[in-house]
């Protein structure tokens, strides 16, 4: 890519200087008088986390039982936005890690706020796991390796396990990533600020930082290494999260294929919510200069892209249902075009195959509001596979007999909507208080940044 | 031996090449107790320094082998030794099962090791250093570039050494005390 | 047993409840008797309920309110074993090991006629009743009724003091006015006394009365239940002239030929004929043989779902179909309306001469029995199949006559003091004699019940019932043998039994209940020796030799040969309207237990109220009702019944297999004052019946009303499309063949499905070495009583959880009776599976658990370890046989003081939030374990016997270790019908199939050729 750099768009907007860069993504965390938009946006997501925080309590109080779950279909809203979440949490790694070892450049600019969502995502995800169960109180920790008096150890055979441990590491990876990826900025945040207040905040998290060679050699030594460690597991994360279906037996769950075609659903979740957050930032913080149209259109390729992998995935589970002849997944795959939940299974595709497709038309590609449109619509269609996947396979399986239906509660509605308040919340904090785009990083993307070749 | 009066020199430069060639003649000129202080990383900077390859990885591959030995010998202890249960009637250890959670164990411990390794290596957390004392530093972390000779520096002399410095096209060249 | 024994455990249990909480649950009680809210509890129905029912959690806060003060008023005294000595029914030593439990032979009356059963007490705590062995009319099994009684006992809305208008009195007031009221009867010789009781045929009761009415000439007594046998007796009167019971004999029978007698389920032997029906339909392939059921019904049931060929006649026209069948049987019988099934069936019935036998349903009209009296006795078959012997009831036949009779004087004003005894009439009664009305035409009415039922409210005084498990009393079964109830538990509350009230109008007001029954056997048994015979008596729970003799008596023609007016138009007016007693809460004196509410019920697999039953072709005529099956239950129509001048709204449910142009209505429902958990559900179907046609009758006009409600249904209503029965079979989950078919080749079965050969596995096999526990379960045999499932609810604690939360899909029994039909709609064939925890070796469930709270054991058990779950439910999303049940709310009661005492103390009571499931009887096989290590033995085949395969009367359920080549389990999964669930799936369950057979005459066109596949 890096020799096709002449032909593309920059990656920088023209005029820019060390000052210049340092100082405008600086100044919106330090200077600048924070826009009404922003405390109007907070106060409507902090209203909402407060909704999730009154329907968890009551959760608790009441049991699950509030929720539409029952007996065939055992996981609903709970595990479909657990698994929505966690694949829209895939973006800021990939970014930060996979591009940075394809030494995309362009990267630079989304990677910090793509990490932050990814943490973001990651903390709503975590709810779901702990809230589904039946008794959380004793259920957040007994998932856990550790001694106790019953002698008792979890079991490692179960996927719920497997979960356990890739969220738990992908959390804490994806958190290390984002912090050391931050720490210079910090101490530039440092240096800049002029109330002592932030000066001691900022100094104590940038943690004496001075930006001295020997700092810089084994800073960017890790840093490569935490990306190259985080490419595995981002790779893992969705792969494990897909054998919490794919161990199971039940038809629609049973499958070899899931693994990739998670990830690259996670993925393709992840690119569509980068988008709907980096648009409208750099539109309301006039970051078009960083965040440029290359920036969008190479965004909109990626999800094109896995778009593709994802309708592949559709296709072959239709195909091995059919080509296998296994009476299960036969009238799974009837079961699913014209069952009562046929109207899911049709906006799925609608969402994910269809309309992605229009992304082949260039000007449609580098069109923004109608990016941030597919963008939406197709957040809104993982969230309809993760339906289709676990609802419609638990809710006509073996037995005939046992055969029922689903539906969300309005405490399903609620808790789901709550930890869009709690992901917004967060994000709307963190633009407000930490440098949304890595200021050392675009320096190095500055004319004369470095060094002319045949020094020394 | 004695303390030194100040803690060394601190020359300031304004564009990344300034830097790099100042960097290889203080150090052609026999200067070994150097720091050049950066906005941003610079590869022939570091070269022209002599720092050498970081041990980060050698430190990693430790915590990764920890890793994996950990995760796996929890999994098989807990359960084939500790309390082993029939479940589904799947053999004590399913060790398919267990590569799993071994594998994620691994990039935990593989992580906490690059980025606790990163930190010893440079000395950080260090909340005091003197350079902080030099007004004109807090520019080190935006748009200047600075090289530091410390006083310990056996070559090092007050005025020959700032007349040095100055030689090589430093803007400005500071004392810096302890 | 003397009482000595016991008090120890129990007091202690008085002092936990009673000494901190009793004092102030009284002083509560004393306050709130005066507020109006209490008064309103106790006189008025509760309209709220209807809505709060629905609601678990609210009934419990009620329950919490009320019942813990009311209850805890009677369990200070609850736990006294009662005075006199009862005996237990135990060969070993005789004496209470706390802990242990003991037996107790007893038996409890069904429309009076008699049960034996054995009542488990835990420390002086009736827990679980099981059949008696060797009581002729149960021979062990149960029904759903028998094992409800522990709830009926238990029940926190049992009426708990003598009330006059109202207010609280004791029984020394009510005797004092009793007396007064029977003073001023003297003169007029009692021409003002009556009783009306329900069917009676308890010896000392009706001695008893007979001793009233001889000190009072003038007073009459009658005797009347809701499900009259007056056609049965009537017809017999016809044939023989007396009222004599046909006592069949079904285990000699190879053809049989069921007139809509639903020997199955309703009739006062069905414990006896279930059993000895299905004893010739477990074929086993050396020597391939069954008997045969034809069933001509106009209304399904389980007895035509267990038939080889059944035929849907509406009610009105099995008439004409017997009268051609006897004419071709070349009796000189007249009317007969000619039918293709006549020819072959005559042939088939003659070819088993005196083999062969016909039974006709009580819901049926008196000609009909005739007709099949004669037909038997031209067969040969009294004295084979079946035998006659006078009545059991002191009053045979003619209730619904008598009862009118008592209505007219009622009106007439001639009736002064009503003694109603544990009847229902305001709410039971037909609807056109008005008895209500009447009722409050009567001087001084005394009501003795269970409830403060809807008669109760209209009476002057109310008399609380002691419950038959704390009373002594007596019996007759269906053949006359008499056993004794014996009292397990002093009563709760302040209840009498009906001897004692009738004490009171007799010589001895305050004659004690055993005295009663205990005087009554001394002076028929005689002194000499009575000691030992009445120990004997409690012990075994029969009196011996008190089995009627049988009769020989002849069929003589009448009337009945002749056709019948009606018989003349053949096609009646409009619709026909079928009435039956509840499959759950039979004539609506259940309604209150939770159990049998909630008891999915056979066929339509509705719980929680009735609804109006149509065949599809029917349900299309009237405008194709739509019934939609939801997240939250089943909406359907509702439709208006108009029926000789009354209506009524009723949901409409479309039933497979229903005779066209008929509505069937299960009576028992629509109850205004049953208590918290009956009032209010369902539709009360009694409204609209009349005294002159009890089962069924003509010009039933039926009137969509547009307006939709709320089923809980707990199996699916694909049944009438195709999907379901087309996926059941390309499943293999129900493999059915012929005796032909079975008997050309035994591997038809096996063959149905893929059995995967052994090794597919990735992972080495694991071995079961030592004891592994497996279940076998007959479908050939599997009539669909539901016994299993409410036996299972008892013995495993299992709570109840409301109509709301069964249509959300939450029902929460660990066994299930999956009922799957073949072939076409109008006449499919019934297939009922009971499916519970398989038990697989290698559990889907298990694997998926991430804090190993369900693991196997050592002897392959499915464990379930509650205090470890967390409640992800992936063990139940992953379960292909959804057996699994979770506790999504908190729906156990914990409050109820008297469901405390209730529960099974060797079961864990699960709380909210865990997952839980069959056992296959854990505690039972530890107990055997237990009692075989004390005798130094091994575990014997039949030590272990589960909760299911104990309550049932078809012995269908198999239990034991599949590792005994010995074992029945054993051998018959080693047989040739045998075939497990989903085997394709590798789970290699414990629980298998053995597969139905039927056994059908080729000369009759079977519903597998008429259309649909087979």
């Amino acid at each position: 890519m890096a020799s096709t750099h002449h032909v593309e768009q920059p990656v920088v907007g023209p005029g820019h200087t060390f000052v210049t860069v340092t100082d405008k993504i600086a100044s919106i965390v330090l200077q600048k008088k924070t826009p009404l938009g922003w405390f109007f946006g907070f106060a409507i997501s902090f209203s909402v986390l407060m909704m999730l925080l009154a329907t968890l309590t009551w959760l608790v109080a009441k049991g699950v039982g509030i929720w539409g779950v029952n007996v065939p279909v055992g996981w609903g809203f709970d595990i479909i936005n657990f698994v929505w979440w966690i694949g829209i949490g895939h973006a800021g790694t990939l970014i930060s890690a996979i591009l940075l070892l394809l030494r995309q450049q362009w990267r630079m600019s989304i990677n910090r706020f793509a990490e932050a969502m990814t943490l973001f995502a990651v903390a709503c995800a975590a709810l779901y796991p702990i809230f589904h169960m039946g008794r959380p109180w004793v259920g957040a920790y007994w998932l856990f390796p550790y001694p106790n008096t019953m002698g008792l150890w979890p079991n490692f055979r179960s996927p719920l396990i497997f979960d356990v441990f890739a969220v738990g590491t992908y959390a804490t990876v994806s958190l290390l990533f984002w912090y050391v990826g931050m720490v210079p900025d910090l101490a530039t945040l440092r240096d800049r600020a002029q109330n002592r207040g932030a000066k001691i905040l900022y100094g104590v998290f940038a943690l004496g930082w001075r930006g001295s060679a020997r700092h810089w050699n084994n800073y960017e030594t890790a840093y490569l290494i935490l990306a190259a460690l985080s490419t595995p597991l981002v790779v893992s994360v969705h792969s494990v999260v897909s054998l919490d279906f794919s161990v199971g037996i039940v038809p629609g769950w049973h499958a070899t294929i899931f693994p990739p075609y998670f990830v690259a659903g996670a993925i393709y979740a992840g690119f569509a919510m980068v988008l709907i957050l980096a648009i409208p930032l750099r539109w309301a913080y006039g970051l078009q200069d960083f965040v440029t149209m290359r920036h969008i259109e190479n965004m909109a390729k990626v999800m094109l892209a896995t778009g593709l992998v994802v309708g592949y995935g559709y296709m072959m589970e239709a195909f091995t249902a059919w080509y296998s002849g296994n009476t299960y997944e036969k009238f799974l795959l009837v079961n699913r075009a014209l069952g009562p939940y046929s109207w899911a299974y049709w906006s799925l595709i609608l969402c994910n195959v269809v309309v992605i497709n229009t992304l082949w038309v260039k000007s449609l590609r580098t069109n923004v509001p109608y990016l941030f449109f597919v963008s939406l619509v197709v957040s809104v269609g993982m969230w309809l596979e993760r339906f289709v996947i676990i609802v419609m396979s638990l809710h006509r399986d073996f037995l005939p007999s046992s055969w029922g239906n689903y539906r969300g509660t309005v405490f399903d509605w609620s808790t789901f909507i709550g930890t869009l308040g709690l992901f917004a919340t967060l994000f709307f904090l963190f633009i407000r208080f930490l440098p949304a785009i890595s200021i050392f990083e675009m320096r190095t993307l500055l004319p004369g940044a470095q060094p002319r070749e045949g020094k020394a | 031996m004695s303390r030194p009066a100040i803690y060394g020199l601190l020359a300031e430069f304004h564009s990344a090449d300034a830097i790099v060639e100042a960097a290889h003649d203080v150090h052609a000129a026999g200067y070994r107790k150097l720091d050049a202080y950066t906005p941003y990383p610079i590869e022939e900077l570091i070269e022209a320094l002599h720092i050498g390859r970081s041990r980060v990885p050698r430190i990693v591959l430790a915590g990764g082998i920890t890793g994996l030995l950990a995760g796996w010998g929890l999994q098989y202890w807990s359960s084939v030794i500790e309390y082993p249960l029939n479940i589904g009637g799947r053999p004590l250890n399913s060790w398919p099962a267990f590569i799993v959670p071994s594998f994620e164990t691994t990039v935990l411990f593989s992580a906490l090791a690059a980025v606790v390794g990163m930190l010893a290596l440079s000395g950080l957390p260090q909340p005091y250093h003197p350079v902080f004392n030099v007004p004109g530093f807090a520019l080190a972390s935006q748009n200047r570039f600075f090289i530091c000779v410390e006083a310990t520096d056996p070559r090092f002399d007050r005025e020959g050494t700032r007349e040095f410095l100055k030689g090589l096209g430093a803007v400005e060249v500071t004392e810096v005390a302890h | 047993m003397s009482r000595e024994h016991v008090p120890a455990v129990p007091d202690t249990l008085r002092r936990r409840a009673g000494g901190t909480v009793a004092p102030r649950y009284w002083k509560s009680l004393e306050e709130l008797k005066e507020t109006p809210a209490f008064l309103e509890l106790l006189r008025r129905e509760f309209p709220e309920q209807a809505s709060v029912f629905e609601d678990p959690r609210g009934r419990r806060e009620f329950l919490t309110l009320m019942g813990a003060s009311l209850a805890l008023g009677g369990l200070t005294a609850c736990t006294k074993q009662p005075e006199e000595r009862i005996v237990p029914y135990v060969r070993q030593p005789e004496q209470l090991v706390p802990g242990r439990p003991l037996f107790f032979a007893s038996a409890v009356a069904h429309d009076g006629y008699a049960r034996g059963v054995l009542v488990e007490s835990h420390e002086g705590r009736p827990t679980k009743v099981e059949g008696n062995p060797d009581h002729p009319m149960s021979l062990g099994g149960t029904d759903v009724f028998g094992q409800a009684h522990v709830l009926g006992l238990y029940d926190p809305d049992r009426a708990k003091s003598v009330l006059f208008a109202g207010q609280e009195r004791t029984w020394a007031q009510f005797r004092a006015a009793a007396r007064e009221a029977l003073g001023r009867q003297k003169p007029g010789q009692g021409a003002g006394l009556r009783i009306l009781t329900g069917r009676v045929t308890s010896p000392a009761l009706t001695a008893q009365i007979q001793a009233i009415l001889a000190e009072y000439p003038a007073a009459r007594w009658v005797s009347w239940e809701p499900a009259d046998r007056d056609a049965a007796r009537a017809g017999a009167v016809m044939a023989f002239g007396e009222a004599v019971e046909p006592q069949p004999r079904l285990h000699r029978a190879d053809v049989v030929l069921s007139l809509e007698a639903d020997f199955v389920a309703s009739h006062p032997a069905s414990l006896r004929l279930v059993r000895e029906f299905t004893s010739r339909r477990k074929v086993d392939p050396e020597k391939p043989e069954m008997n045969r059921l034809y069933v001509v019904e106009g209304s399904p049931s389980l007895t035509g779902a267990s038939a080889d060929h059944r035929l849907a006649l509406r009610s009105s026209e099995i008439e004409g179909f017997a009268r051609a069948l006897a004419a071709a049987l070349g009796l000189g019988v007249e009317g007969g309306v000619p039918h293709p099934w006549v020819e072959p069936l005559a042939a088939d019935l003659r070819r088993a001469g005196a083999r062969a036998l016909v039974l006709a349903g009580e819901t049926q009209p008196a000609a009909l029995h005739a007709i099949a009296h004669a037909i038997n006795e031209a067969l040969g078959a009294v004295g084979t199949t079946v035998t006659y012997t006078a009545a059991a009831e002191a009053q045979p036949g003619g209730e619904r006559a008598a009862l009118a009779e008592l209505v007219r004087e009622m009106t007439a004003g001639s009736v002064e003091v009503l003694l109603l005894l544990d009847v229902n009439p305001v709410y039971a009664a037909p609807a056109d004699i008005g008895f209500a009305e009447a009722l409050d035409k009567v001087a001084l009415r005394i009501h003795h019940g269970l409830y403060l039922d809807e008669t109760a409210e209209r009476c002057h005084w109310h008399l609380p019932a002691a419950h038959p498990l704390e009373s002594w009393s007596d019996a007759r079964a269906a053949d006359g043998t008499v056993s004794i109830v014996q009292p397990l538990i002093a009563p709760l509350y302040d209840g009498r039994s009906p001897h004692e009230v009738l004490a009171v109008f007799g010589a001895r007001p305050e004659q004690k209940g055993y005295d009663i029954v205990r005087n009554h056997w001394k002076e028929k048994l005689g002194e000499s020796g009575f000691e030992k015979r009445w120990n004997r008596a409690l012990h075994d729970g029969i009196v011996a030799g008190t089995a009627l003799p049988e009769k020989a008596v002849r069929v003589r023609g009448g009337e009945w040969t002749k056709a019948p007016s009606r018989a003349a138009s053949p096609m009646p007016s409009g619709l026909e309207i079928a009435f039956r007693t509840d499959p759950a809460v039979h004539d609506g004196r259940f309604a209150n237990l939770g159990w049998l509410q909630e008891l999915p019920k056979p066929l339509t697999k509705l719980t929680w109220g009735n609804a109006a039953l149509v065949s599809p072709r029917t349900a299309q005529a009237l405008g194709g009702f739509r019934v939609e099956q939801t997240a939250r239950g089943h909406v359907t129509e509702v439709i208006e019944l108009r029926y000789r001048g009354r209506s009524i709204k009723a949901p409409v449910w479309i039933l497979p297999g229903h005779p066209d142009g008929a509505v069937t209505v299960h009576l028992g429902h629509g109850r205004s004052r049953a208590g918290r958990v009956g009032s209010g559900v369902g539709f009360n179907a009694y409204a609209i019946r009349t005294n002159d046609a009890p089962w069924f009758g003509d010009a039933l006009e039926v009137v969509p009303t547009g307006e939709t409600t709320r089923i809980a249904c707990t199996q699916d209503h694909w049944t009438i499309e195709q999907p379901e029965h087309v996926q059941a079979e390309a499943r293999h989950v129900v493999r059915a063949a012929t005796l032909a078919e079975f008997a050309a080749d035994p591997h038809v079965i096996r063959r149905a499905g893929h059995e995967p050969e052994p090794g597919l596995s990735l992972y080495p096999e694991h071995r079961y070495e030592g004891r592994a526990w497996g279940m076998a379960i007959d479908m050939s045999a599997c009539v669909g009583c539901n016994a299993c499932v409410t036996a299972c609810q008892a013995e495993n604690n299992i709570p109840v959880v409301g109509k709301d939360q069964v249509g959300r899909g939450r029902e929460m029994h660990w066994i299930r009776i999956d009922r799957y039909y073949q072939g076409p709609s109008e006449s499919p064939e019934t297939v009922h599976q009971p499916v519970l925890c398989m038990h697989c070796e290698n559990a889907p469930c298990e694997v998926v658990c991430p804090v190993a709270a369900t693991v196997h054991s050592e002897e392959g058990l499915n464990e379930m370890v509650y205090n470890r779950c967390v409640g992800t439910r992936y063990c139940s999303n992953n379960c292909p046989y959804k057996v699994r049940r979770f506790n999504f709310l908190l729906y156990q009661d914990w409050t109820t003081p008297t469901f405390k005492m209730m529960r099974n103390p060797e079961v864990t009571v699960r709380s909210r939030g865990v997952m839980e499931k069959c056992t296959y009887c854990v505690q039972r096989i530890s107990r055997a374990r237990i009692d075989a290590k004390n005798e130094r033995r091994e575990i014997r085949d039949g030590d272990i016997v589960t909760a299911c395969e104990a309550a049932c009367p078809a012995q269908a359920i198999v239990f034991g270790d599949v590792n005994d080549p010995e074992s029945r389990v054993a051998k018959l999964k080693a047989g040739a019908r045998n075939y497990a669930l989903l085997t394709e799936l590798q789970t290699r369950p414990r629980t298998s199939y053995l597969a139905a057979l039927r056994n059908p005459n080729t000369e009759i066109p079977s519903p597998r050729e008429e259309g649909g596949h087979g």
